[in-house]
C-alpha cells in the first residue's frame, strides 16, 4: 500500500510521455509530407543560426518590450525545468527534495526558481494585458478570431497557473519545514514563497501537508498536460525553434531558388540540336508540377515553419500589403499551411495511413489568390520572424503554380510578360530603342 | 561592349543598364547621371546595349520561372562571350537577381550596385564628392527592398549622401526594418489589390514625416513609386525624390 503514490505517479508520467511522443510522431510525418530538400549544407553557419537566433533570442529583442518580458519567461521555464528533475526523480522513488543534500547549491537553486516564477507571472499577467487589455493591433488582426485567440489566452493561464502551484507547495513546505514537520527536512530558500506562508499559518499539519501535496501533484500533472496541450495549440515553437532556425535559409534573402526543372526545360528549349518531336523516353519520369498548390508541393522546411509559427504576428504587422489594408497576412499563410497540414493528417489517421482525396487544396480553400497577388516580395515578413519562418517562398511557389501550370496570372502582369518575351522588356518598348539615352547625354 | 570586343577590348566592368534606366524617361537620367561620373572618373566601362535584355526578375517574382531561365540563360550566353567578369548596374532587382540567381545557371560575375561601387571610386579617390548645393539640405533615403534586407548593402548609399555634407534624416522605417515602396514582386506592372491606401503614399507620408528637401532613391522603380507619392501628397513643389546617381552628379555639375 505504501508504493501506491510511486505507481500512480508512474501511471501518470508514462501516460503523459507516451501521448506525447505519440503527438510527435504524428507530428514528424506531417511535416514529411513536405517535399524533400537538402538542407545539409553549411553545418557551421546553420548551428551559430540556431545558437544566436533560437537560444540567443536575438531577433526577440527587435522589439524590446515584447523581447524582454519573453526572455524572462524563457529563461523561467528553462531554469524552472531542473525543479521538474527533482519532482520526477521524488514521484518514482517516494523521496522529498533530493537534491536537498546539496547544501548552498540548493538553496540558490530553489531561490533562483522562486524568483524566476515570480517574474513569469508578472510577465505573463503583462502578455495577458497586451493582448486583452490594450489590444495590440497584431492581435486582434482578421485571421486571430475564434481558437488562436482563445489558444494565445490558453497559454498564458496554464503559464500562470503553473507557476502559482510552484509557489504554493514551496509555501507550505516551507511552513512545514519551520513546524518541524517528519519528512520534511529545512532545505531550499524560499525569498518568494516565504511571504506566501503567513496564509497557512494557524493550519493543522495534516492540512498543511495535504496543501503541499495536492499542489505537488496538480504541478507535475499540469506540466505534462501543458507538454501534450503544445502539439495543439501554436506553441510548439518552444521545441521547433531550435530546429527552425537551424533549417533557416542560408545565402541573401533576396536570392530565390531556382527550379531545376525548368531548368532541364528551358535548357532542351535553348539547344538548337534538340529534336522537338521527340517523343519521351520511355523510363521518363512524369513532368514535375511546377509550384505548389498543397501542402505536399511545398518543402519538408516549409511546413516545419508552419508548426513553429507561434502566430505572434510580427511579420504581419511589418508586412506593406497588410499595413495598407489588404488581404495579404504572412501570419495567416502560415497558420492556413498548417492548418490543410492537420487536415491532410486527419485524412491519413483516418485512412489507414493513405490520402484520400478530399477535394481540397491549400489554394482557394485556404489561402486566396488576391492573398497572393498582393505581395511586394519585399522580405520584411521574412526579416521579422523571430525563428526564421519565411512566408514569402510560400506565397512564390504558390504564384508559380498558378501561373506555370494554371496561366492565371492577372492580366496586367501577363503583359508584361509578354512583353518580356517579345521585346526583352517588361514594357513594349522597341529592343532597338534600348540605347537612345546615348544620344541625349 | 561588341565595338569594344570587336576591337580586341576588355572594359573594366560592364554597367548593365536594366529596362527602367534604357526606356523610362524618368530612369533615363539616372543612367545618364551615372554615366557621366563614370567618365568623370575614366572608369572604362561597356553596355550592351541592344543585347541586353531584361534580367527577368519581374517575370521570376510573378511565378514564371521558365521566362525567367529564359532571359537569365540568353544573357548569360552573351556575357560570357564577351568575358564578362564585372557587372555594376543602377537598378537593385537586376543587381539582386544577376548577383545572386545567375551563378546557379551559368553566370558567376562580381556584382555591384551602383552605390557600392560610386564608393569604391571614392575611397580610390576616383570621384570627389563636394556637397555643393547640397550642403545642409535635409535629405532622407529611401532602402530599396532588393538592395537593403535582400542583400544587406545599406551603409554605401547613406555613406554618399553623408559625403555631400548633407543632414542626412531617417524615416521611422529604415534600413533592415525600411517599408517596401510598393513596386516589387511584379506590382509595379500591375493595379495594387484592393486596401486603404497604396504603399508608396503609406511610405511617402512615412518620408515626409522627416521633413526632408529631397528623397533619395537608389532604385529606378521606388523612384518612380515615390515621385508619384509626393505627388499624391502634393508636395512636388518642396521636395524632390532623386536617385544618389543625380544627387553626386548635380553635386558635381556635371
Amino acid at each position: 500500500m505504501n508504493y501506491l503514490p510511486n505507481i500512480i505517479f508512474l501511471i501518470i508520467l508514462a501516460v503523459g510521455i507516451g501521448y506525447f511522443v505519440n503527438n510527435i510522431k504524428k507530428l514528424r510525418r506531417n511535416i514529411k509530407l513536405g517535399k524533400d530538400i537538402d538542407v545539409s549544407d553549411n553545418k557551421p553557419q546553420r548551428w551559430k543560426n540556431m545558437t544566436r537566433i533560437a537560444l540567443g533570442q536575438t531577433k526577440m529583442v527587435v522589439r524590446p518590450v515584447a523581447g524582454f518580458l519573453h526572455i524572462i519567461v524563457y529563461v523561467g521555464f528553462i531554469i524552472i525545468n531542473i525543479e521538474v528533475l527533482e519532482i520526477i526523480i521524488d514521484g518514482i522513488f517516494g523521496t522529498h527534495r533530493i537534491f536537498a543534500p546539496l547544501g548552498t547549491l540548493y538553496d540558490f537553486l530553489i531561490a533562483s526558481f522562486e524568483i524566476l516564477a515570480l517574474l513569469v507571472i508578472v510577465a505573463v499577467i503583462l502578455f495577458w494585458i497586451r493582448r486583452n487589455i490594450i489590444r495590440l493591433q497584431r492581435f486582434i488582426k482578421p485571421e486571430m478570431k475564434g481558437w488562436p485567440k482563445k489558444d494565445g489566452n490558453l497559454i498564458l493561464y496554464i503559464e500562470l497557473v503553473l507557476m502559482l502551484l510552484f509557489l504554493t507547495m514551496n509555501a507550505a513546505d516551507y511552513q512545514l519545514q519551520q513546524l518541524g514537520a517528519a519528512h520534511y527536512t529545512e532545505a531550499g530558500s524560499f525569498p518568494v514563497s516565504r511571504f506566501i506562508a503567513p496564509i497557512f499559518e494557524g493550519l493543522s499539519l495534516s492540512t498543511l501537508i495535504v496543501v503541499e501535496r495536492t499542489a505537488w501533484w496538480l504541478h507535475i500533472t499540469g506540466i505534462l498536460i501543458f507538454l501534450n496541450y503544445l502539439y495543439f495549440s501554436k506553441h510548439l515553437h518552444i521545441l521547433l525553434a531550435f530546429p527552425n532556425t537551424y533549417f533557416g535559409k542560408l545565402g541573401p534573402k533576396g536570392k530565390f531558388k531556382n527550379l531545376d526543372a525548368v531548368t532541364q526545360e528551358v535548357k532542351l528549349m535553348l539547344d538548337p540540336s534538340a529534336d522537338p518531336f521527340a517523343a519521351p523516353a520511355e523510363d521518363a519520369a512524369d513532368p514535375e508540377k511546377f509550384g505548389a498548390s498543397d501542402i505536399m508541393d511545398l518543402s519538408w522546411v516549409q511546413l516545419l515553419n508552419a508548426y513553429t509559427c507561434t502566430e505572434c504576428g510580427r511579420c504581419t504587422s511589418e508586412c506593406p500589403a497588410n499595413q495598407t489594408g489588404k488581404k495579404l497576412s504572412p501570419r495567416k499563410i502560415m497558420m492556413d499551411t498548417r492548418d490543410r497540414i492537420e487536415e491532410v493528417g486527419k485524412n491519413l489517421d483516418a485512412n489507414k495511413g493513405k490520402f484520400e482525396d478530399d477535394g481540397k487544396q491549400l489554394l482557394d480553400d485556404y489561402i486566396t489568390r488576391e492573398e497572393l497577388w498582393a505581395c511586394t516580395s519585399c522580405n520584411a515578413c521574412v526579416e521579422a520572424c523571430p525563428v526564421s519562418i519565411d512566408p514569402l517562398s510560400i506565397i512564390m511557389d504558390m504564384r508559380q503554380y498558378l501561373v506555370m501550370e494554371q496561366s492565371a496570372a492577372p492580366s496586367d502582369l501577363n503583359n508584361m510578360m509578354t512583353n518580356i518575351e517579345n521585346n526583352g522588356a517588361p514594357w513594349p518598348f522597341n529592343q532597338m530603342d534600348r540605347l537612345n539615352w546615348k544620344e541625349e547625354l | 561592349m561588341a565595338e569594344l570586343f570587336a576591337a580586341g577590348q576588355q572594359p573594366d566592368v560592364l554597367f548593365w543598364v536594366g529596362c527602367a534606366g534604357s526606356f523610362d524617361d524618368r530612369a533615363k537620367k539616372i543612367t545618364k547621371a551615372f554615366v557621366k561620373i563614370l567618365n568623370q572618373a575614366n572608369v572604362s566601362f561597356a553596355v550592351l546595349g541592344t543585347e541586353e535584355s531584361c534580367t527577368g526578375d519581374p517575370a521570376k517574382r510573378s511565378g514564371n520561372e521558365f521566362l525567367f531561365q529564359m532571359q537569365a540563360m540568353t544573357n548569360i550566353e552573351v556575357m560570357n562571350g564577351y568575358e564578362v567578369k564585372k557587372i555594376v548596374t543602377t537598378c537593385p532587382h537586376c543587381f539582386n537577381t544577376l548577383k545572386n540567381e545567375y551563378p546557379g545557371l551559368g553566370g558567376t560575375y562580381e556584382v555591384l550596385h551602383h552605390t557600392q561601387f560610386l564608393k569604391q571610386l571614392l575611397e580610390e579617390g576616383k570621384i570627389s564628392i563636394e556637397g555643393g548645393k547640397f550642403k545642409g539640405k535635409r535629405i532622407t533615403f529611401h532602402d530599396p527592398c532588393y538592395l537593403g534586407r535582400a542583400n544587406g548593402v545599406y551603409e554605401a548609399p547613406r555613406e554618399l549622401i553623408r559625403k555631400l555634407d548633407a543632414e542626412l534624416v531617417e524615416m521611422k522605417n529604415c534600413k533592415k526594418q525600411g517599408l517596401c515602396c510598393g513596386a516589387g514582386g511584379g506590382q509595379m506592372f500591375k493595379e495594387p489589390e484592393k486596401g486603404d491606401k497604396d504603399v508608396n503614399v503609406e511610405r511617402t507620408e512615412q518620408a515626409l514625416e522627416t521633413q526632408p528637401e529631397i528623397i533619395a532613391a537608389a532604385c529606378p522603380f521606388c523612384n518612380t513609386m515615390m515621385t508619384d507619392g509626393v505627388k499624391s501628397k502634393e508636395k512636388e513643389a518642396s521636395v524632390v525624390v532623386m536617385d544618389i546617381a543625380e544627387l553626386i552628379a548635380n553635386a558635381e555639375d556635371l
